[in-house]
């Protein structure tokens, strides 16, 4: 390792913080572990601004790469990130410190616990989308999962073990899949390493089998219809800032994958199944918002309305230009804050009567009037509204998608519509209207530590919407080389046949 | 100067609205205001410089979005067109937002109302100086989302608040259309800045785009899908229904938002793409049918409401189908005009009207007015004044925007001309013939009010009235003093590059002005046999309405009921929605995926736990375990593979 090993660090400082948080003891246990944990996030995040700015645009290699013998002679501990697992990085250190606040005066139980459990979940999704080995990969994507178990089996609500179940089934039959997947990908190259095996020329029909493992797995994480349904109800156990790590970080691994994996390496089949992923994508959007239109529980409202999101993800990846690539990759980052907000809007008021229940609330636009802003402000941008990172990201996917497929284009669009009318029935329902209850009366506005975490959410999704380029200049190159890499492997495969 | 004029109100907007509390009431009010009289003044100045100066303005601010061939950037394209608007928005913006001082006087929300006023004027400012499709779109929402802000302002009440969600999703409707429209302009001509994609028009003629099982005319197609956009916002016939809701909202709002600026955007637009709809006679027909029906269909609405703002704007809605059935014969000049013109005319309506409710303590029904003449007679002058102009008398603002279109109309050789001039004059009729009924109900013969109302009924304080009489100025002279420029032998100089004609020699401006001695007379003889129907029904015999009513049940209950479009649209789409979202719930997620999947495979585990008594409820270990089996069966294959 020729440089400093910057990657590693900021992978596995908050691990390094799980070790300060054991330490901590006496009296003043649990405050200081809050502190300690709030501090060791914010740090990550500062280290890994120096990824931010000493990245160089112009390349689509990967950059900060570490390379080091690890299991036998072909599985290495591989690590570099491009533009596009940059952005996610960051996503992940940034949304961090706003995870560790939001717990900060509602969770009175296992206080160390829980942050300890938070803080091996970031170097777990830091190291994913560092990861440049299969093995390693796997790792961190499943090992995640162990984690944000404990988080909702521990810290959720009343029906946190079927919650947990459910989300245990559906991700053991994607890796399972996966893991299959890459045994044969292993066996087949003699090496585990990601870069050689995006340059590898898989056999036509080997690919379609090892795409359909791969898509099990990232389906689920995303997650596409119909294997959803673990989504609505691990958001409802899960405490407020599982929930938002949830949406923020945990569903972009499905995208990242489809981005990392599936384009790269098994070009012709994911051309040849994009009709797949396109009905899959289009029920989706307008499944789960005609069933988001029915909820009675805010949670599972914006859960569902989460994976109608990720159906526009899906559809821009598998248009295969830059407009759908990189409006996917917008609407990632813009869900990854707005969705995060969105539960953190929901966490607010739940902290203070302790019910997700739509009904029970009413006018709290009387007597809250900064949260009536601010959840006025997300629901905007979850809609679409322009000046948001998601209008970006949506118009984006739709302007790509456009070219490849009218049809697809037009039942995606029609989520415009849909996704408006859940999102305003929402907020009329809890914001608007008279105020009888009288536990809602005694409700107070949001506090400082509120706001502190609503302002750099607010901030950024508008910076997003306004402009984007800070963000998108990161993944041109390295979406244009794999646009360029994916088409030049579909014409080596149709010259093959022709000849 | 432009920054100013856009981003002032928008800086006004954040001001009162995030420190109105700091601020006070008078505050915010001084901030919003002063910036819209800037606004406002400097509007005028960019008018004369660029319409009479004959330049056309690009600044570019920023890049917005850069993605692989799609750029599009924040910036101004300001000609005539644009300047008119400017001065259209900020003029009545700021006429309104002073009107409000007064209006609102007793609201406890002052600094919200102002900074969502202002935030509108900012979005609209936006949509109108917009040199690509993409800001355009960011201002055509902004003023949907400022719209449902004020149409929802006082959310205490539930109708507030339904009307305001019908008028976000309504307007999203018609978005979906103008999306499409925008994605199709950027898929065929690589780009959605204005000028790149009218130039390319041209060579597009004669394709196709295959879709809905068809090859559709490829320009056509893409006229249409931007005419839905404008319907939405537009208020025309089928995605009309949310603008008679959005009267919950406080009245300068309908003033402002619901009659002058924001329903005229859908114009703006298809005058802003006159380059493209000019290439597709068949898209032309059909906004001049669409334009023409609505012109009808809301003035028969019209003639039943008893509510007084909702005549207005039905009213609106009527006039707003002239428009189009003027951009539809390619009279785009004479749309404008009418748009500028009636922005005055019915802004003071709804301001005079605003007056009316204020003097009534809040009533609105016409049953319960009556004899307000002699008690409020500044607000029955203005009132009468917009009436006037709106009914197209002479000299005034409507008598030169109006008859121009319906001349135009006539003139004109589209398919629809026909359709559209006969519409026009039987809607003059019905115009003149409900605004005359407003007038009488509300200011004539005996008064139906409460005593306690009655002897409250007082004339507005100087803010409130003040505005008006700028209002009454500009609906008595605008028409009279700008006819020449917009649709008059100063049109191609005036217009410049702005409005763009196929064949400029086949402009029905010009051929307007030489139809036949019928034609021009004939909205003179049917708005004066309006106003005696309504003198005969209101005035000498009073009983004559309810003995129509009574005899013609079926076509006033059609009428008075809104042609039950209401009702269709929640038969043909709300209530099956919800259906098919309860049962894909209840049915899909719960019934078949969670059955069939998590929960039946629950099932077999819980029925082999109970054979095995050996799993607790340690489900993570479970999982942890699998996973480290598996990477341990891996490195055990690669080992062995290895050696």
């Amino acid at each position: 390792m020729e440089h400093f090993p910057i990657l590693s660090i900021i992978t596995f400082l908050p691990l390094l913080g799980v070790v300060f948080v054991l330490m901590i003891k006496g009296e003043n246990a649990n405050r200081n572990a809050r502190n300690a944990a709030l501090w060791v996030t914010v740090f990550t995040f500062f280290a890994s601004l120096i990824l931010w700015f000493s990245f160089d645009k112009t390349t689509a290699d990967f950059q900060f790469v570490e390379e080091a013998a690890w299991l036998g002679d072909n599985i290495n501990y591989h690590m570099g990130i491009d533009g596009i697992s940059i952005l996610f990085v960051m996503l992940t250190t940034f949304i961090m410190p706003i995870v560790i606040l939001t717990g900060w005066d509602v969770i009175k139980d296992r206080v160390k616990e829980y942050l300890i459990a938070f803080l091996i979940l970031e170097t777990l999704m830091i190291g994913v989308f560092c990861s440049l080995d299969l093995v390693l990969f796997y790792l961190f994507f499943e090992g995640g999962l162990i984690p944000m178990f404990l988080i909702i089996g521990v810290w959720g609500g009343k029906n946190r073990v079927y919650a947990s179940y459910k989300l245990f089934l559906y991700t053991l039959l994607g890796s399972v899949l996966m893991l299959l997947a890459m045994l044969y990908m292993y066996f087949q190259v003699g090496t585990t390493d990601i870069p050689t095996l995006m340059q590898y020329d898989f056999d036509v029909n080997a690919q379609t089998w090892l795409f359909l493992a791969f898509f099990a797995s990232f389906a689920v994480k995303t997650p596409m219809w119909p294997v959803h349904t673990w989504l609505p109800d691990a958001h409802v156990q899960a405490p407020t800032a599982g929930s938002v790590i949830l949406a923020g970080i945990l569903l972009k691994m499905g995208g990242y994958g489809f981005l990392r994996f599936s384009l790269p390496m098994f070009p012709v089949a994911s051309v040849e199944l994009s009709w797949l992923i396109y009905t899959l994508s289009v029920i989706a959007i307008i499944y789960t918002s005609l069933v988001a239109l029915m909820q009675r529980d805010m949670k599972k409202l914006i859960a569902y309305s989460s994976v109608a999101h990720m159906g526009f993800v899906t559809l821009g990846i598998f248009a295969f230009n830059s407009q759908g690539i990189e409006g996917a990759i917008m609407v990632m980052l813009a869900h990854g804050l707005v969705a995060s907000a969105l539960f953190l809007c929901v966490g607010v008021i739940y902290d203070r009567l302790h019910t997700r229940e739509i009904e029970r609330y009413g006018g709290l636009a009387n007597i809250m009037p900064k949260y009536a802003l601010t959840f006025m402000f997300f629901v905007m941008a979850s809609v679409g509204l322009p000046g948001t990172g998601n209008f970006v990201g949506e118009i984006l996917v739709l302007i790509g998608l456009f070219k490849v497929s009218i049809w697809t284009t037009f039942f995606a669009a029609t989520g415009m519509v849909l996704g408006a009318a859940y999102m305003l029935w929402l907020y009329r329902k809890v914001v608007f209207g008279e105020l009888v209850r009288e536990d809602l009366k005694a409700m107070l506005d949001m506090n400082r530590r509120e706001i502190l975490i609503f302002a750099p959410l607010i901030f950024f999704t508008l910076w997003m919407g306004i402009h984007p380029s800070t963000f998108m200049d990161f993944m041109h190159v390295s979406v244009e080389n794999l646009i360029t890499n994916h088409q030049a492997a579909l014409a080596a495969v149709a010259e093959t046949i022709a000849h | 100067m432009y920054q100013i004029i856009v981003f002032g109100p928008l800086l006004a907007a954040l001001i009162a609205g995030l420190f109105g509390r700091q601020l006070g009431d008078k505050g915010a009010q001084t901030v919003t205001c002063g910036a819209l009289i800037l606004s406002a003044v400097l509007s005028w100045i960019v008018f004369f410089q660029i319409a009479f100066g004959h330049t056309v303005d690009h600044v570019t601010i920023m890049t917005w979005v850069n993605s692989g061939d799609l750029t599009f950037n924040w910036g101004f394209q300001i000609d005539t067109l644009t300047a008119v608007m400017l001065v259209v928005v900020n003029t009545i913006s700021c006429l309104v937002h002073i009107y409000s001082i007064g209006y609102m006087a007793h609201d406890p929300d002052k600094p919200r109302f102002m900074a969502y006023l202002s935030f509108f004027t900012f979005a609209m400012l936006m949509l109108v100086t917009a040199d690509n499709f993409i800001q355009m779109f960011f201002g055509w929402e902004g003023v949907g989302l400022a719209s449902y802000l004020l149409i929802g302002f006082w959310y205490k009440k539930p109708s507030a608040c339904a009307a305001a969600i019908k008028a976000f999703l309504v307007n999203r409707v018609g978005d979906f259309g103008f999306a499409l429209g925008i994605f199709a302009i950027f898929m065929v001509t690589g780009s959605v800045d204005f000028d790149v994609v009218f130039a390319a028009i041209p060579g597009l003629q004669g394709q196709t785009i295959h879709f809905l099982w068809m090859d559709l005319d490829l320009i056509t197609t893409i006229c249409i899908l931007l005419f839905i956009g404008a319907m939405g916002k537009s208020a025309q016939l089928g995605l009309h229904t949310w603008l008679p809701d959005a009267m919950e909202g406080p009245t300068p709002v309908s003033a402002l938002i619901h009659a002058a600026t924001m329903v005229t955007a859908g114009v703006f637009m298809v005058a802003r793409c006159s380059p493209i709809f000019e290439y597709s006679p068949d898209a032309l027909a059909f906004v001049a049918f669409i334009g023409a029906s609505t012109a009808i269909f809301a003035a028969t609405i019209g003639t039943t409401q008893n509510d007084i703002r909702r005549v207005i704007a039905y009213s609106t809605c009527s006039q707003l189908g002239y428009m189009f059935f003027a951009l539809g014969v390619s009279a785009y000049g004479a749309a404008i005009f009418h748009l500028f013109t009636h922005a005055f005319f019915k802004a003071l309506l709804f301001l005079g009207s605003g007056s009316v409710i204020h003097a009534m303590s809040d009533e609105q029904d016409m049953r319960k007015m009556g004899g307000l003449r002699k008690k409020i007679p500044a607000t029955f002058i203005l009132m009468l004044i917009g009436t006037l102009a709106l009914t197209g008398f002479p000299f005034l603002a409507g008598f030169y925007s109006k008859d121009m279109i319906i001349e135009s109309a006539f003139a004109s050789d589209s398919s629809m001309a026909g359709y559209a001039f006969a519409m026009g004059i039987f809607a003059a009729l019905l115009t003149s013939f409900y605004s005359w009924r407003l007038i009488f109900m509300t200011f004539f013969g005996e008064s139906r009010a409460k005593k306690s109302v009655q002897n409250h009924v007082h004339e507005s304080g100087k803010w409130m009235i003040m505005p008006l009489y700028v209002l009454a100025a500009g609906a008595i002279a605008t028409g009279f003093i700008f006819k020449d420029y917009f649709v008059g032998h100063h049109y191609e100089d005036f217009w410049g590059s702005a409005l763009f004609l196929k064949d400029v020699s086949q402009n029905v401006m010009e051929a307007a002005h030489h139809v036949p001695g019928w034609v021009v007379a004939a909205p003179f003889v049917v708005m004066v046999t309006g106003f005696l129907i309504a003198v005969y029904a209101y005035i000498l015999r009073p009983d004559i309405p309810a003995r129509f009513a009574g005899t013609f049940t079926h076509l006033y209950a059609l009428f008075y009921n809104k042609w039950y479009v209401d009702e269709i649209y929640d038969f043909l789409f709300v209530n099956p929605a919800k259906k098919l979202g309860t049962f894909l719930w209840k049915k899909g997620d719960e019934n078949i995926i969670d059955r069939y999947g998590p929960d039946g495979a629950a099932m077999a585990v819980m029925v082999l736990a109970r054979k095995f008594k050996a799993l607790q409820s340690g489900y993570v270990y479970h999982y942890a375990f699998a996973m480290l089996m598996g990477v341990a069966a891996f490195v055990t294959w690669f080992v062995g593979g290895a050696s």
